[in-house]
């Protein structure tokens, strides 16, 4: 059973890890436009190279 | 981001700070209303940044606006820039705009991220011990279960908690004092269960229950901010600005500056931002908004000119008497807001479940407590059995009830151009049994058509050339209305400023304007070709496209229609008999509408009022349910319920359908939690819940509830 003493601090911690990635892509304001970040994807990169690039 | 997994909330509010930094207050924002895809942002985007005053500009797709930043920036250049690759681009007054950071919802969010981790970390261990773990692994994973829930558990359940006190301080109940009991009480019990190596705990139960009703709270959060933010962008549409005449010359500047005693320019087709006197000779002017008449107003120099009323001759000039909050359009306005409101005692479905539910889970928790006290004398299987009944009654099903259809039913109608202002507008629009419609503004568009068909190819040529030449919101009209076809070659064309055009055809004179400019006997519009007659072309109102649809489509879900209007009995008439509307009343004054409106409530109806101008203000505010079209006026769209976005009325009958089938489902949710209860509450009654019950229970019954809700998408 000792294992156990491994296992679960990891298990806790992967659910953290992943928590603190939801938060931090809140934050950031990722879900902002949640359609226009799916258009994005098609457009290519020097359709992007206005002066907006530099803060992406 | 190490310490946002020790506090997330006080994490939150420096990284906010930051995040507003980064993205610094744009100097103008747009509304793009025909973009739709990603070849539409890199061609805004590309545009607008090549432009050296702009320093950055974004398009947010979803709420279909771009905002630029930069300095010096002038709205009107951006405009015609974006409108030679294609786009219209109306500038937004920010003062309008909802500050963008919408820290409710993101609260929410953060809650439910926080509530989602726990309950699954806690799941993992709850599955072991359902499983088989026993003696000193199972008191070991209660006790990492409690560690993790017990913040969790606080801090993700600060919203009911915060409800619940609220309705108790006032010695009410509300859904959010069983749904606190429950997470609280559960909570409890394991904690006291956990020090005493007991079998049972419920923290995964009290988790679930935290993260399935945050759904259901961000969802109802969600629909409403989004309704809200496109409410907030019709009025953020509207002009705010005036020209100011200084020195004679016209200076643009914001509505509210105006004092009074100033000089103003009213251009063609604009709206009248201050009550005043009329300084120009002569004026037409729209004044539809307050008597519904259809026909235009001709003003003489010193009559008085109201705020609202829409310029409908050449640009004239007035003084101001009267801005702000004093003209008589905002006194009108505010009487209406502050007049009581029918629909504030209007109890939507929820709280009437609630008012059911609440009290019979509270007594149905103490009985089941005071029976097994009476039956074996062990308080504290009494108290699990008592905790088991209030958790096992699931609040989460009810809880996402409502909100689950209304979400889904809103977003749809969104798309078709409803935007349904009030959460509980659907439910009732669902009970609607008579539609009342004002005529002007509502069931026909503001612009104005003509008869055109006496009119010989000749004159219909000369006519083409002399509206295309003019600006004026009556030749627009008029230009629209007249077939295409050849345009006659005219010279020396010019405007007569309040009178109309004249130009010279096959070396007569030629003029289109006012009858008495025409020296004929008409007062309307007309024609004349060299020393021939004058020919009147009469302009009447053109029904908006759909109209005839939604009133047969009304027909057929049994709901009559009837018309009150302001303008004359034959206008009123005439436009009855195209449309087929079962009943009308013209010449009818704002009251008029009002009391005619209430006797039809007493009488035990339910009405639907549709109508935008300030005349409807009242009967939208007391009506059952309110629809009023985009173009109404201010105080219109803040009475009304639901605001059309759409010219088009075809989809009209489509609001009432699916708000009868938001209801339907609603009830039948509640008919689909009832049912769980019916099965779990014996069993847990009787002492045989488990944790692993209670988890099985909720879960299956929240997502049943939200699968049903999502047939709403499917309403024909």
């Amino acid at each position: 059973m000792n294992i156990l003493l491994i296992l679960i601090p990891v298990s806790v911690i992967l659910g953290a890890l992943g928590l603190c990635g939801f938060l931090w892509t809140l934050r950031s304001g990722q879900y902002d436009d949640a359609e226009g970040s799916a258009a994005r994807l098609l457009l290519d990169d020097e359709e992007l190279d206005g002066k907006s690039s530099q803060d992406l | 981001m190490t310490m946002a997994a020790a506090c997330p909330g006080c994490a939150a509010a420096p990284l906010a700070i930051e995040h507003a930094k980064i993205h610094a207050a744009p100097a103008l924002v747009l509304s793009l209303p025909g973009i739709h895809c990603a070849a539409c942002i890199g061609k805004v985007e590309r545009k607008l940044n090549a432009l050296p005053e702009v320093n950055d500009a974004r398009v947010n797709l979803s709420l279909k606006q771009v905002s630029v930043q930069g300095n010096d920036i002038d709205a009107d250049s951006i405009v015609a820039e974006l409108k030679s690759v294609g786009y219209d681009a109306y500038p937004l007054d920010l003062a309008y705009l909802e500050t963008r950071q919408d820290s409710v919802g993101r609260n929410l969010l953060i809650r439910l991220a926080v509530a989602g981790f726990a309950m699954m970390n806690v799941m993992l261990f709850s599955v072991a011990i359902w499983s088989g773990a026993s003696d000193t692994t199972r008191d070991l994973f209660h006790l990492i279960s409690a560690t993790i829930s017990l913040p969790a558990v606080l801090y993700c359940g600060q919203p009911f908690f915060s409800s619940a006190w609220t309705a108790l301080r006032v010695r009410g109940l509300n859904m959010d004092v069983p749904i606190s009991l429950a997470i609280l009480l559960a909570t409890a019990m394991s904690l006291y269960e956990v020090m005493n190596g007991g079998k049972h705990a419920y923290f995964d139960a009290a988790l679930s229950l935290t993260f399935f009703l945050l759904i259901g709270r961000y969802l109802d959060h969600h629909t409403r901010s989004s309704v809200r933010s496109a409410a907030k962008e019709l009025a953020a549409l509207e002009v705010h600005t005036a020209q100011r005449l200084e020195d004679g010359k016209a200076v643009k500047t914001a509505v509210s500056s105006l004092a009074v005693g100033d000089r103003v320019l009213i251009p063609s087709g604009v709206r009248v931002p201050v009550d005043g006197t009329l300084d120009s000779l002569n004026a037409l002017s729209d004044r539809s908004f307050l008597t519904g008449e259809s026909a235009a107003i001709s003003l003489t120099m010193g009559e008085i000119v109201q705020a609202g009323e829409i310029n409908l001759g050449a640009p004239f000039e007035m003084t101001a008497t009267a801005v702000g909050n004093d003209t008589t359009l905002r006194r009108v306005a505010t009487l209406v807001e502050m007049a009581e409101n029918s629909r504030n005692s209007y109890t939507n479905l929820a709280d009437r479940a609630a008012r059911i539910y609440a009290p019979a889970v509270h007594l149905l928790a103490f009985v089941a407590f005071v029976m097994w006290v009476w039956i074996d004398g062990d308080i504290r299987h009494a108290l699990n059995v008592a905790v088991a009944v209030l958790i096992i009654t699931c609040p989460c099903a009810l809880g996402l009830a409502v909100p689950a259809v209304a979400t889904a039913a809103i977003g749809r109608l969104y798309s078709m151009g409803f935007l349904v202002k009030s959460g509980t507008a659907l439910e009732r629009l669902a009970e609607v049994d008579i539609a009342i419609f004002d005529k002007t503004g509502t069931l026909t568009l503001t612009g104005r058509a003509a008869n055109l068909d006496h009119l010989s190819a000749t004159h219909t040529s000369i006519a083409r050339a002399l509206t295309q030449a003019s600006d004026h919101p009556v030749s627009r009209g008029l230009l629209a209305a007249l077939p295409s076809g050849p345009i006659a070659d005219l010279t020396d064309i010019s405007e007569s400023p309040g009178n109309g055009m004249q130009g010279i055809f096959q070396r007569q004179a030629v003029r289109l304007g006012r009858g008495p400019w025409l020296g004929a006997n008409f007062s309307s519009v007309g024609l004349r070709v060299g020393l021939e007659d004058a020919i009147a072309l009469p302009l009447h109102e053109v029904p908006r496209k759909g109209v005839k649809t939604a009133l047969d489509g009304l027909r057929a879900l049994g709901i009559p229609t009837r018309m009150l209007s302001g303008d004359t009995q034959d206008a009123v008439n005439a436009l009855a008999r195209r449309l087929g509307v079962d009943d009308v009343q013209a010449q009818i004054s704002a009251t008029g509408k009002h009391d005619y409106l209430m006797e039809l409530q007493q009488q035990g109806s339910h009405v639907l009022m549709v109508g935008d101008g300030l005349n409807d203000t009242a009967s939208l505010a007391a009506a059952h349910a309110s629809v009023a079209p985009s173009t109404a006026l201010d105080a219109s769209r803040n009475a009304a319920d639901v605001v059309l976005l759409r010219e088009n009325l075809d989809d009209f009958p489509t609001l009432i359908r699916i708000a009868r089938a938001t209801s339907r489902l609603s009830k039948q949710n509640f008919a689909i939690a009832a049912g769980y209860n019916a099965i779990a509450i014996p069993i847990a009654l009787l002492g045989y819940a488990t944790p692993l019950l209670a988890a099985i229970a909720m879960s299956a019954s929240s997502i049943t509830v939200i699968a049903n809700a999502m047939r709403v998408r499917f309403v024909k």
